[in-house]
């Protein structure tokens, strides 16, 4: 039997069948929907296995709940890639409302909660998977303005291993390019207030940074077991985090590396603009822990001063946030640009074209940050570099000649002066492969990489022999490549 | 059905003509024009012409203030520039063009959808849809579900909640919109002949009226040339340079 219009949700039942999907079973009943196992009556071969999403709308009910559906019906078929659940179909509130999307079989980031404190390296990894699932949605011109543990699920590897982030409920999210539904509605702040962000509390919609405050908020947890500022139920009590610091996750564990405090602390300051500028920059330090760079943050301990958190409150009551360029803007300011260089084999000439290139990025680009990477060949078979007795010698000589290489970036990187992420702007890598290019692209990759410059050798008779990197990078990558010849004088 | 809803066309034959072609090749099915064919520019004729003859097609038009002025004459309400142009313009129409003008409808609906040139609380007294509260009374005085109007320059789309709640969005060129059914939406696609918000491209939107997806678009066309067309016919010369800046 199909349903006739204005059927109410409530009513459905298993079995029935709603515009070609029929309900199997009740997935989970929530306060503002319920979830479905539905299947087509008509399978098609490319459906993942299907979830149906239908709100509570029936009279009298909080209508954040049919407000919230109808911003998550507008934005997610908008949204593409792995870490979202993929849009399939939607039903009109005139008739029953619904979203039928792919259900993740993962397991939920709340479940982890429960297990907090985490072991270090396990809190970086998944605040690294968080991180770059925001990226990709920032990317979509989506703030998501409700990241919290439920609302992050992992999808299954082949091996039965934890794969990508996937965000999931966007009844609260706010797209660029479209209108905001939930701007006008209500008189109180929107989000969970555990980890609702300053300017969120302030009633800003528009700012992706408002997502990064909330993972570290969960970072924080998942180091700690404890939240930074507790679970308010008041206006007033979400206030509170417009001037107050939280106790340095130091002071409550006090094995917790001073670069996880910087990056937790950092994420969760009050003012955006101290904060990580995109998620991908959060995602990279989560992943290259040794390249953080340490500020006052890393060794704070207790709760902040007195005078200070004085001084904000007051601040706080007078404050707005301006947020010029908008969702996609402010990570397209906020981009990584990777520099590869190949500072043992290159001319003096191309290694300072390049270098030139990259400086002139970094100065057009205040927001920038810089990777520079040079890959250290190694054998396709493994073993002869373990036995190799200078092979660590190797790779530190390399470390140190990038880091030569890359001193007046350095210099330029720290203006404008007075910022504190200045010195955090360059970041040094060696990667050990047998295959340059392959690295090249798979390390833009892995770290959302937005810009990627390289030389091209200039020897026809080297090129030949070796083949060329930067051609292949150029084909490969999925960023924006910059290939620098030498000047004149070395052709 | 796609729907395309052109708006102020104000006798820019450039502007209009980039618009409808635009729309072609966007898979437009149905025109809708949403009144002031005349007023501004220097091809009226053409313009209502090209009007009429979608019109004999299945289009829909409403009337707008400056084609009710140039059929009534000026009214003493007007100011000096409006007046010369409303004159000239009616030198330029024959006998049948301004009969097409004289009967055009001043409000139509269409299933779901009111088309009105001004607003839907009294369409006759050409009062500007400037905000929110305009906009909610507007949604208010009927009970269609989308309304489609001009009159105003500059694109916007309003929307009203179940709450009674009332929003406003700047649209952006190009980007589907989807129109919740569970609340009413006001849009405004933007002057295809006389665009004022800056930029001088031309403005119009599709509707997809199935779909309920809305997309509004920004065309450029050769505005210099509609520019030396209002020089030269000796119309004031304020109303050429505006198009270039789209004020």
């Amino acid at each position: 039997m199909d349903v006739e219009a204005s059927v109410a949700p409530a009513s459905l039942e298993v079995g029935q069948v709603v515009d070609g999907f029929r309900l199997d079973a009740v997935a989970h009943r929530g306060g503002m929907a319920t979830l479905w196992h539905v299947t087509r009556t008509v399978p098609l071969e490319a459906d993942p296995p299907l979830l149906m999403k239908v709100p509570r709308v029936r009279g009298g009910d909080d209508p954040a709940a049919i407000v919230g559906f109808e911003v998550e019906q507008m934005i997610m078929p908008t949204l593409a890639g792995p870490h979202v659940p993929r849009f399939i179909a939607k039903g009109d509130f005139t008739r029953v409302p619904y979203i039928v999307m792919e259900r993740i079989d993962g397991p939920s980031l709340r479940e982890r909660f429960d297990a907090a404190p985490l072991a270090i390296d396990e809190v970086a990894r998944i605040g690294a998977k968080v991180a770059t699932a925001l990226h990709d949605l920032h990317r979509q011109r989506v703030v998501h303005l409700d990241v919290k543990p439920s609302n992050v699920v992992f999808r299954r590897g082949d091996d039965g291993s934890e794969g990508d982030a996937v965000l999931i409920d966007f009844g609260l999210s706010h797209h660029d390019l479209l209108p905001d539904l939930l701007e006008e509605e209500f008189d109180l702040p929107m989000g969970t207030s555990p980890y609702m962000s300053p300017e969120q509390v302030r009633f800003v919609r528009n700012d992706p940074r408002s997502d990064l405050f909330s993972t570290g908020v969960m970072l924080y947890h998942l180091a700690t077991g404890a939240r930074p500022f507790g679970m308010p139920s008041s206006v007033h009590g979400l206030r509170r985090r417009l001037y107050r610091d939280p106790v340095a996750p130091r002071t409550l564990r006090p094995d917790c590396p001073p670069w996880l405090q910087e990056i937790v602390l950092r994420c969760l300051e009050v003012r955006p603009e101290r904060r990580y500028q995109s998620a991908s920059q959060l995602a990279f330090d989560l992943l290259h822990p040794d390249q953080v760079a340490l500020t006052a943050r890393a060794t704070r301990s207790g709760s902040g001063s007195t005078v200070r958190t004085m001084k904000r409150w007051l601040a706080s009551l007078a404050e707005r946030d301006e947020l010029p360029g908008g969702v996609a803007g402010a990570s397209a300011r906020s981009p990584i640009v990777l520099v590869a260089v190949d500072v043992a084999g290159a001319e003096p000439g191309l290694l300072e074209s390049v270098r030139e290139a990259a400086l002139r990025l970094l100065k057009s680009e205040p927001g920038a940050r810089l990777a520079c990477l040079t890959v250290m060949r190694i054998n396709r078979i493994g073993m002869d570099d373990l036995l190799e007795p200078d092979g660590s010698s190797r790779h530190v000589k390399l470390l140190v000649e990038l880091r030569h290489w890359a001193r007046p970036l350095g210099r330029a990187a720290d203006l404008p002066p007075g910022k504190d992420a200045a010195s955090s702007r360059i970041t040094y890598h060696v990667l050990e492969a047998p295959d340059p290019a392959t690295a090249i692209v798979d390390y833009a990759r892995r770290n959302q990489v937005d810009h990627i410059v390289l030389g091209a050798r200039s020897s026809g008779r080297l090129r030949r022999h070796l083949g060329s990197v930067s051609a292949r990078v150029a084909a490969e990558a999925d960023c924006t490549v910059t290939v620098v010849r030498a000047g004149d004088g070395e052709r | 059905m796609k729907l395309a809803l052109v708006a102020d066309l104000h006798a820019n034959r450039e502007a209009v003509g980039a618009v409808l072609a635009h729309a072609a090749a966007q898979g437009a099915e149905r025109h809708v024009f949403l009144g002031d064919y005349v007023g501004y520019g220097a091809d009226p004729a053409w313009v209502v012409d090209r009007v009429r003859e979608l019109v004999g097609h299945g289009a829909v038009a409403v009337l707008g203030n400056h084609d009710a002025a140039v059929v009534e004459g000026p009214q003493p309400s007007m100011v000096a520039d409006a007046r010369v142009v409303v004159e000239w313009t009616r030198s330029r129409l024959d006998r049948e063009q301004l009969a097409f003008l004289a009967g055009l409808p001043i409000m139509q609906s269409d299933g779901d959808a009111l088309f009105v040139h001004a607003n839907a609380w009294a369409p006759r007294e050409w009062a500007y849809l400037v905000g929110r509260s305009e906009a909610m009374r507007s949604l208010l005085a009927t009970e269609r579900r989308f309304t489609f109007c001009g009159h105003v320059h500059v694109p916007m789309l309003y929307h009203l909640s179940s709450t009674g709640k009332a929003g406003d969005f700047a649209p952006v060129s190009g980007v589907a919109i989807p129109l919740s059914s569970h609340r009413r939406w006001l849009a405004i696609p933007g002057s295809a002949g006389q665009p004022r918000d800056g930029d001088p491209a031309a403005c119009y939107a599709l509707f997809d009226s199935a779909k309920h997806v809305l997309t509004f678009f920004r065309v450029p066309y050769d505005h210099d040339r509609a520019a030396a067309k209002v020089k030269a016919a000796n119309l004031p010369q304020a109303l050429a340079q505006r198009l270039g800046g789209g004020r």
